[in-house]
């Protein structure tokens, strides 16, 4: 275990770093957020697998390795400076999109970001921008909603503010065009940690449709992010999540929501690359007659292992939650769901609903789905259920039978099973981008030769 | 040369002999019915042509227009000109109907040497064949088959067919389960199609059909046997009297 013990003293190491040099340590609740973030992570050290929430993701890759702090200061990289070359970057751009904020190792880059077309009544900044501009507004949300109790990597995050995304969505405001935050781990010859810490602010009656994109140019990159997300009475919000990393990167995100009465928010997550990822989407329905729509596809192969964990709370009467999460697994990767609900006493009413679907298309390929109900109100309805299985050998056969090649039915069954999640998100430039993503990804799961096929399987006859 | 010549076919399914030795010949042109009891290997037959890869042949072979019909994958006799209009068609949640429609055309298409088509040339083309179906153009964006009442299904094989001119079309118990009126309808669409190269192959247990398709021979499987054919007569026969009464007088095609 002394690289494990090795690692943690990096992380001290770049917390005491932090400390003497971050944007806003002259801010007296920001150094306390941190120094509170930072003692709670020495406390408990990483998660093991005898840790009830992480009993299916061994974390040793992440534990084992030293990573250093990246900290780029006011540099402002090139593409190419970020070892993202411009083609890979106009493939992460969405057309359409209100404007894009390009974070290089977790921290802003305007040279790369554009911000021409926002709305009316919405501000986008980064956050250490904001610090050292108005932290009022800041101060006023970051740190309230994330559990750095329950979760190490939160505390992590929580210890190493510095920059990310400031989004807010002013009363009324509608902001229906996607705010696009990209995040780019750049390369470097050392094993890089970056914790980008978003805040979002939605308030009443707004609405928002954010896109968060974590991409990585190559190499040993641990990006550790978390996000909170603050949807106000009556707010509308859709938020995107779509993580393809590098074959060699880790991926660890929280999306913490906290909704307010008759607050709607579809929290969408796409998991399709990076060597161990665990994404948390935790909403907390703390308004009555809150809706959230939890949805996801998790896409992995080779040996990469994609951790899925939800906890959605429902602090509040009449309530409705909605889970749907489909795995589509090859060679031997490894996936999980873990599905946790907690209906607290005064949540009467409350309808919770989660799915788990996944297809396994290797004899090695491995899912492990585990729902997770604690109900303390007596006035609810929780349904849960879950299937693994293989692509169905009739369907495949019937459409062999049509004339479509065996390779082609295939990638069409697939893209069917994972259009399920993309029919769950509102029509628009965000769901345009990732059924674009998996469309591609899909076909090279099934080693398909031509890349048009196949386009919109649904809904071609309008 | 005839289209289709089935010679000593022999059929496994999990270690099961379900085809005990079948002959048949079809020609371009012609209508010929199977019937038999249930569980006599109709469709285990209609399923070894199309190329169902978990049918174990153990004997025999099968030319489709002179060439080796068990050495093709599913969609290549599919290309070659090759339906089978499912007794149980399959549904297909996801893949919207128009969809997998112009896939299949275009699959067909492609493997001819000609053009694939775009939605805009499809959809009127399309149109066209639905209206003789009378298909609501609703099941066009509708999942393949899902959630269809059987009759629609059948149909839908029947739109399919309409879809890709096979060559050979094996309709198995299209009929089966249909009201009069979507019988005739069905019906029509096949009519719609027969012509002087292609030739049916209809599987069914009611005389009924063979009223508004009238068949050129009628063959009697039993027991993995074809036991007796003859003309549109036979059927009549049967429908009177039952199949144990032809059960002796093998006959070939
Ligand atoms: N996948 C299978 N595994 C095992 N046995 C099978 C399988 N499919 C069919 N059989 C058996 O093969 C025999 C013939 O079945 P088949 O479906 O070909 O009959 P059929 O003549 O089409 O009957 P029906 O008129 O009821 O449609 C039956 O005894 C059936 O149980
Ligand atoms: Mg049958």
């Amino acid at each position: 275990m002394a690289s494990a013990i090795q690692s943690l003293e990096s992380y001290a190491e770049g917390f005491a770093r932090l400390e003497k040099e971050a944007v806003g340590r002259e801010l007296p609740w920001l150094r306390d957020l941190r120094e509170r973030g930072f003692a709670r992570f020495s406390e408990t050290g990483f998660p093991t697998l005898r840790d009830e929430d992480w009993r299916f993701t061994n974390l040793a890759p992440i534990t084992q390795t030293p990573f250093r702090l990246v900290r780029n200061g006011h540099a402002a990289p090139s593409w190419n400076e970020s070892g993202f070359t411009f083609a890979h970057a106009s493939a992460a751009f969405i057309p359409g999109a209100a404007c894009r904020l390009v974070f290089v190792d977790g921290r802003f880059v305007p040279n790369l970001s554009s911000l021409d077309a926002l709305p009316p009544g919405v501000t986008v900044a980064s956050v250490a921008a904001e610090l050292a501009k108005n932290s009022a507004s800041i101060q006023a949300h970051l740190g309230r909603y994330l559990d750095i109790q329950r979760d190490p990597f939160c505390a992590l995050s929580t210890a190493f503010i510095e920059d990310g995304a400031f989004v807010h969505v002013q009363k009324n405001a509608m902001a229906e065009a996607p705010i696009h935050l990209l995040f780019i781990s750049a390369s470097h010859d050392f094993p890089a940690v970056t914790h980008p810490r978003n805040l979002i602010v939605v308030e009443e009656s707004a609405h928002a449709t954010i896109v968060e994109e974590y991409v990585s140019s190559g190499g040993k990159a641990l990006c550790n992010t978390a996000t909170e997300l603050v949807a106000g009475d009556n707010a509308v919000v859709s938020h995107y999540m779509i993580e393809r990393e590098d074959a060699e990167a880790f991926n660890v995100s929280t999306l913490r929501i906290q909704q307010g009465r008759s607050a709607n928010v579809a929290s969408h997550s796409v998991l399709i690359g990076g060597a161990l990822v665990r994404n948390n989407v935790h909403p907390v329905l703390s308004g009555e007659g809150g809706e959230c729509l939890i949805n996801g596809l998790f896409v992995g192969g080779d040996r990469q292992h994609l951790d899925n964990y939800m906890l959605v709370e429902h602090a509040s009467p009449h309530c409705g939650s909605r889970q749907f999460y489909n795995g589509i697994l090859s060679g031997h990767a490894h996936g999980v769901f873990h599905g946790r609900i907690i209906v607290h006493k005064d949540a009467q009413k409350t309808d919770a609903k989660q799915t788990n679907r996944n297809l396994l298309l290797s004899d090695t390929a491995q899912i492990d789905t585990k729902p997770q109900l604690e109900i303390y109100a007596d006035d609810v309805k929780c349904t849960h259920g879950a299937t693994i299985g293989q692509i169905e050998e009739d369907a495949l056969f019937y459409l062999r039978s049509r004339g479509i090649d065996e390779a082609s039915a295939r990638r069409l069954l697939l893209m069917a099973f994972a259009n399920e999640c993309v029919d769950r998100m509102k029509e628009g430039p965000a769901r345009a981008h990732v059924e674009t993503l998996i469309r591609e990804y899909v076909a090279g799961v099934t080693g398909s030769v031509s890349r048009e096929a196949p386009e919109a399987a649904v809904g071609e006859a309008k | 040369m005839s289209l289709l010549e089935i010679k000593n076919l022999h059929v496994q399914v999990g270690g099961n002999e379900i085809l005990k030795g079948v002959n048949l010949r079809l020609d371009a042109g012609e209508v010929h019915s199977i019937m038999g009891p249930n569980g006599s290997g109709k469709s285990t037959l209609a399923q070894v042509l199309a190329r169902r890869e978990s049918y174990d042949v153990t004997e025999g072979e099968v030319l489709f227009d002179g060439k080796d019909l068990l050495a093709m994958k599913p969609e290549d006799a599919a290309c070659e000109g090759l339906f089978l209009a499912f007794q149980y068609p399959v549904e297909i949640p996801g893949v919207s109907n128009a969809y997998f429609l112009r896939s299949a055309m275009n699959a067909v298409r492609k493997y001819r040497g000609q053009d694939e088509m775009d939605a805009m040339d499809f959809l009127p083309k399309l149109r066209e064949k639905m209206k003789l179906l009378d298909m609501d153009e609703k099941f066009l964006n509708r999942s393949v088959n899902e959630a269809f009442s059987g009759g629609e299904k059948k149909r839908n094989e029947i739109l399919q067919m309409a879809v890709l001119e096979p060559r050979l079309a094996i309709l198995d118990e299209t009929d089966s389960g249909l009201d009069i009126d979507a019988l005739k309808i069905v019906a029509n669409g096949v009519n719609a199609m027969r012509s002087p190269d292609r030739a049916f192959l209809v599987v069914t247990h009611y005389q009924r059909l063979l009223n508004y398709i009238v068949p050129d021979r009628v063959h009697v499987l039993v027991d993995g046997r074809i036991v007796r054919s003859g003309g549109p007569e036979l059927a009549l026969q049967l429908e009177e009297s039952g199949y144990a009464t032809v059960g002796t007088a093998a006959g070939a095609a």
